[in-house]
């Protein structure tokens, strides 16, 4: 094994490794923001609402990443979705677009991990609220949300990690993340496992950090939550 | 103020409540005794919409309860305290915040006043040193009379218990059937479902007495207790009271 090759090509690795957090950012945070859209449609009185939701969650969740991504990345700008390179960044349109796949999947997962965290609050809180005269939404912001963040938030962060892993397969297109920059320098080089390895490595340090980072956030919410 | 007309209700095909038929006059105390299954809580849980009713009336002061106008719900539900067997305070707040929370999102009552209030009803309740408190602190008596304090602060027209010592250990029963009694004589109109017969002859004025989710006898207290008509109340008080 020789990882020489790391000193000349770690500014690939750099740049990648920046181009999948920020992947992974952008799709937790629209995906936060859709998957509380889908988890309240699927919560919803009105059945044609929680069915479209329902079908939604369950057609993403039970197909793959690669295929819903190849699909919108080659049928979006076919049919004349062309988004143009915005803010200077050059193939700004081809980032949008698997930021777009990215959200479209993690949205469902999200989606249900709100309203798993929802309706693990215990009904008696929501019939205290409702015999106190709150209305839906009070109960909803004051009395349920609050406590459901305890159940949510560390799912949530699990669901990053789960994303800047699954991320990778941006790579197929194009997109120029760690496991891309892994495959060029493996061309560059000639060496057939040391960049795979390396990027392993990277991929392994980020996820790492994070669930360590959120096993501290969880710990202060239970000292929070224990007063 | 309190009527409560030819009500049903079923779940699926099970019939819970068969014609429910009786009405509650400001400051009465009516206690509601039954064997389990009887369709005692869900009656009461039907009084403020926490179950719908399938047919019948329910009117409090001549507004008839409907789950078709959220606020006529609202409303009903803001004259009606409910107490549960098993507190449901809200965990992330302090006593304080527990009590004070519907007065000022719901009522629109200035913090400092709804705080002010809410120090007299914890005083009221023997629980002055617990209003920074959370929940998770208090022994389940403690938790049981600061929901009683709760659902004063809205100030409410009836409060309904809901067999508010069943979930407390036996030493605790007592401090909240206390203050229950108090409330009683402060001429509190209360329903009360509760299995703790003493406590039903000596603060009810009159006795539901519920079976097979009919109201089979009603009477004074102290006759309903000592004196059962019918031969069902007579068979559940012969076992409750033995």
């Amino acid at each position: 094994m020789n990882y020489g090759f790391v000193t000349e090509y770690w500014p690939m690795y750099l740049s990648g490794a920046g181009v999948t957090l920020l992947l992974a950012l952008f799709t937790v945070l629209f995906g936060f923001a859709f998957g509380i859209l889908f988890a309240f449609a699927k919560l919803s009185k009105r059945k044609w609402l929680s069915l479209l939701a329902s079908a939604y969650i369950e057609i993403v969740r039970g197909t793959p990443l690669l295929v819903q991504m190849l699909i919108v990345f080659y049928m979006l700008p076919t049919f004349g979705v062309n988004i143009p390179n915005l803010f200077g960044i050059a193939k700004f349109g081809d980032y949008t677009l698997v930021v777009i796949a990215l959200v479209i999947n993690s949205s469902a997962y999200i989606a249900e991990i709100i309203r798993g965290g929802i309706q693990a609050v215990d009904k008696g809180q929501t019939e205290a609220g409702l015999a106190l005269g709150m209305s839906q939404s009070l109960l909803m912001r004051k009395i349920i949300l609050p406590q459901a963040i305890k159940n949510i938030l560390p799912a949530l962060g699990n669901e990053f990690i789960v994303i800047i892993k699954e991320s990778a397969i941006v790579s197929v297109v194009g997109i120029v993340d760690i496991m891309f920059a892994a495959q060029q320098i493996r061309t560059a080089t000639y060496l057939p496992f040391e960049p795979l390895i390396v990027a392993a490595v990277i991929y392994f340090v980020m996820t790492f950090t994070l669930s360590k980072i959120m096993n501290y956030v969880e710990g202060r919410m239970k000292q929070d939550a224990t007063h | 103020m309190l009527h409560i007309k030819d009500v049903n209700k079923s779940f699926g095909k099970h019939h819970v409540l068969k014609d429910i038929n009786f009405h509650v006059e400001q400051g009465e105390v009516v206690a509601i005794i039954g064997p389990s299954g009887s369709g005692k809580s869900t009656a009461l849980r039907c009084l403020n919409g926490l179950e719908v009713h399938d047919s019948g009336t329910i009117t409090l002061d001549g507004e008839v309860l409907t789950h078709d106008n959220a606020m006529v719900l609202q409303d009903i539900r803001m004259k009606m305290g409910m107490v549960f067997q098993n507190f449901h305070l809200f965990p992330h707040m302090t006593v304080l915040e527990n009590i004070t929370f519907s007065p000022i999102y719901v009522k629109n009552i200035d913090k400092e006043q709804a705080t002010q209030q809410a120090l007299e009803l914890l005083a009221r309740v023997g629980l002055s040193d617990k209003a920074q408190a959370y929940p998770s602190q208090l022994s389940g008596g403690q938790k049981q009379r600061v929901a009683i304090a709760r659902a004063l602060a809205m100030e409410p027209e009836v409060l309904l218990f809901d067999e508010p010592t069943s979930a407390l250990d036996p030493e605790m029963v007592n401090e909240v059937l206390q203050v229950m009694q108090e409330l009683a004589e402060q001429g509190m109109t209360m329903i009360v479902v509760t299995h703790e017969m003493g406590f039903a002859k000596e603060v009810a004025n009159r006795i539901v007495f519920m079976a097979d989710g009919e109201i089979v006898e009603v009477a004074a207290a102290k006759k309903l207790i000592e004196q059962p008509q019918t031969k069902r109340a007579q068979a559940f008080l012969a076992n409750v009271l033995k």
